[in-house]
């Protein structure tokens, strides 16, 4: 009897490891043979922990299982309580464009043989028959822009490196996913880690860089385990090392781990913080593409990134090209969280509404109560209203209504959400994490949770106030957390005016 | 506490271990801090010299990065997620609640020395919060009466 049981942290925080051992405890009791594969989520946090049990027509889904539902597993399978049919006929699953996450739940994330039975390797393989500008090209040509955030062109960022002379060439994988509602990077290298392995390969043979970085925050301990064994795995089959794949030039990846520094994941602060000093931002130029870690040409994508670059090697990057809308090419993963019915991970191409997604995919809220709001793209992202949700899913698409996509993750509130207290929260995170270097940062941010405080207690005249300090911030400080901690805020306020009118209360 | 002669021999075997590695302060105060539950002052000055850094320069990287302790913790590490996922799902309740019934604040250790409580900005389980971390084991869907069972159970 083979099982599939997630070793994902949402599954394991709800409760997979104890499902596992309970199966191994009541097949030795029945004297019955069970191969328990650990795998990745499918991405139905809703429904985890969810086993799958192998059977002549396919996997069966089983969840969100408890202790007690352990033993009907090895009965009749159609009449356990918590049977969902066979996995592939899920609608969660039906509906998506599964590119980047395409193995995510289905292979045992440590086996090659897995990897590679599941296309594994086949676009490192075509990689390595190109030269490095084609490499390039290829990647330019699939339209793939910065999953992390900024949206910036993966291709013309490799462009840079890749002709750029140095002794010493650097890829490092910005794997520091502090926004909240976001996981997908964390899904990916619990998952499917050898994709991302890949795909750095591949950026390391575009750019002739020969040594990669993963920088994985601490407050993933999952994700370091499972990515330090799939290394060493790599390394031992000579997929990294002297030579990648027996034929190739040199290549090797080292597992770094965070320290519990929001600002770490700004691409500089990382940079400073690998190097061993204060995650502090800095100036640019030099673009880290010339001068990134060590002072050498350093590329330093987001682990989404670098993961969709093995399908775009292995398919083409017309295959990718051809999902999405306008300049948001390929597809993104989404990321459910907050108060919804259906949290998770949804990878599609880019162009859904958020209302799309709020209502269908989400299924609305967790406690029955109407949408108040959605936060798109992490702390730094606005809070969009009801009156916003037709807006398409794309990088210009949201900057156009005073927003952002960021690492493409949506929490949802319902409608006991007190917008006032999440403004200040905004700022006040912002106060926490803030590296320091520049004032509106470092300062402003605490006079806005001042200020907030003024207007709480119902002085009108602190909201104009407000308004010129988030101005000042978005436009003289450093990096994006002082510069755009005002999209939290001023969507807030804009979207929300009565949450901020409490001077009435405080009259009456 | 240990002495210094403990903290001088161990914290040299952890500095030799990282011999030529690039930027290999944080991976050195990890390891520091996986061994000790801390980092001894006494630990600061040897890693200086090692690194051909200032003592300032170190305890400056070791004071920017919330993950570093100063002083050991208590005997468990209670960390509660704090972002907005959570907070949509009632975190800012639920740590009012674990503040109450341990009877400290955040960064706080309860007076027998046995739990330390610690905000934490995301755990990556956004989707099935609010969200804990108990001496490293993750726990999703926290409420009260989880806490309530957490706290007995650490006691």
């Amino acid at each position: 009897m083979k099982i599939y049981l997630p070793l994902d942290s949402a599954a394991v925080a709800l409760g997979a490891d104890e499902i596992a051992h309970a199966i191994h405890t009541h097949a030795r009791a029945k004297g019955i043979p069970v191969e328990l594969i650990r795998n990745g989520s499918r991405g139905m946090v809703w429904l985890e922990p969810m086993a799958e049990v192998v059977t002549d027509k396919g996997r069966m889904a089983f969840g969100p299982l408890t202790l007690s539902d352990v033993p009907a597993l090895f009965g009749d399978l159609a009449a356990h309580p918590k049977a969902l049919g066979l996995t592939d006929d899920l609608p969660w699953l039906r509906a998506q464009t599964r590119l980047t996450f395409a193995r995510v739940g289905v292979i045992d994330p440590l086996s090659l043989e897995d990897y590679r039975a599941h296309g594994g390797l086949t676009g490192l393989t075509r990689a390595l028959g190109m030269d490095k500008a084609a490499m390039v090209a290829e990647v330019t040509n699939s339209g793939l822009r910065g999953r992390g955030g900024a949206g910036f062109p993966t291709g013309i960022k490799w462009k840079t490196v890749s002709e750029a002379k140095a002794d010493r060439k650097y890829i490092v994988c910005n794997a520091d996913e502090g926004d909240s509602a976001t996981f997908a990077d964390r899904m990916l290298m619990e998952g499917d880690p050898f994709t991302l392995i890949e795909g750095m390969i591949i950026a390391g043979l575009a750019c002739e860089a020969t040594k990669g970085f993963v920088y994985i925050r601490s407050e993933y301990p999952i994700a370091i385990e499972v990515m330090q064994k799939a290394v060493a795995l790599a390394q031992a089959e000579g997929i990294l090392g002297a030579s990648v794949l027996g034929r190739g030039p040199a290549f090797d990846i080292e597992i770094r781990v965070g320290a519990g520094a929001y600002v770490c994941g700004e691409e500089t602060s990382l940079l400073n913080s690998l190097e061993g000093k204060r995650g502090v931002v800095r100036a640019k130029p030099p673009l880290p593409a010339l001068q990134g870690f060590m002072a050498k040409p350093t590329v330093v994508n987001n682990v989404i990134s670098l993961a969709s670059v093995p399908v775009i090697f292995e398919k083409g990057a017309e295959h990718y090209k051809n999902f999405g809308l306008g300049r948001s090419r390929g597809t993104i993963p989404l990321q459910i969280a907050g108060n919804v019915k259906h949290g998770g991970l949804y990878e599609i191409a880019f162009g859904l509404t958020l209302g799309e997604i709020v209502d269908k995919i989400a299924g609305g809220t967790a406690s029955g109560r109407p949408v108040k709001a959605v936060q798109v793209g992490g702390p730094l992202g606005a809070y969009f209203p009801r009156a916003l949700f037709d807006t398409p899913f794309g990088y210009e698409e949201f900057a156009g209504k005073d927003g952002l996509i960021g690492h493409a993750g949506l929490t949802v509130f319902d409608d006991s959400a007190d917008m006032l207290g999440m403004a200040r929260f905004a700022m006040e995170f912002c106060a926490i994490e803030s590296c320091g270097k520049c004032t509106p940062c470092r300062i402003g941010a605490v006079r806005g949770v001042e200020t907030l405080d003024r207007i709480a207690r119902g002085d009108a005249d602190a909201k104009p106030l407000l308004t010129d300090l988030c101005n000042t911030m978005k436009s003289g400080s450093l990096c994006a957390l002082g510069g755009f901690t005002p999209y939290p805020v001023m969507s807030a306020l804009t979207h929300f005016p009565d949450d901020f009118n409490t001077m009435k209360e405080a009259a009456e | 506490m240990l002495d210094s002669v403990d903290v001088t021999a161990r914290v040299g075997e952890i500095l030799s271990a990282h011999k030529g590695m690039e930027g290999a302060l944080l991976p050195i105060l990890h390891a520091i801090q996986a061994d000790f539950g801390y980092i001894p002052q006494a630990a600061l000055p040897i890693i200086a010299q090692d690194l051909n850094l200032s003592r300032a320069e170190v305890h400056g990287v070791m004071s920017f990065y919330h993950d570093f302790r100063e002083n050991p913790a208590g005997s468990h590490v209670l960390k509660l997620c704090r972002a907005e996922s959570c907070q949509s799902m009632g975190a800012n309740r639920v740590a009012a609640h674990a503040q109450k019934a341990l009877g400290i604040e955040w960064h706080e250790t309860t007076k027998d020395g046995n739990i330390t409580l610690e905000p934490v900005f995301c755990l990556g389980l956004c989707a099935c919060g609010p969200a804990a971390i108990i001496d490293g084991k993750l726990v999703g869907r926290v409420d009260e009466a989880r806490i309530d069972a957490i706290i007995g159970g650490l006691k």
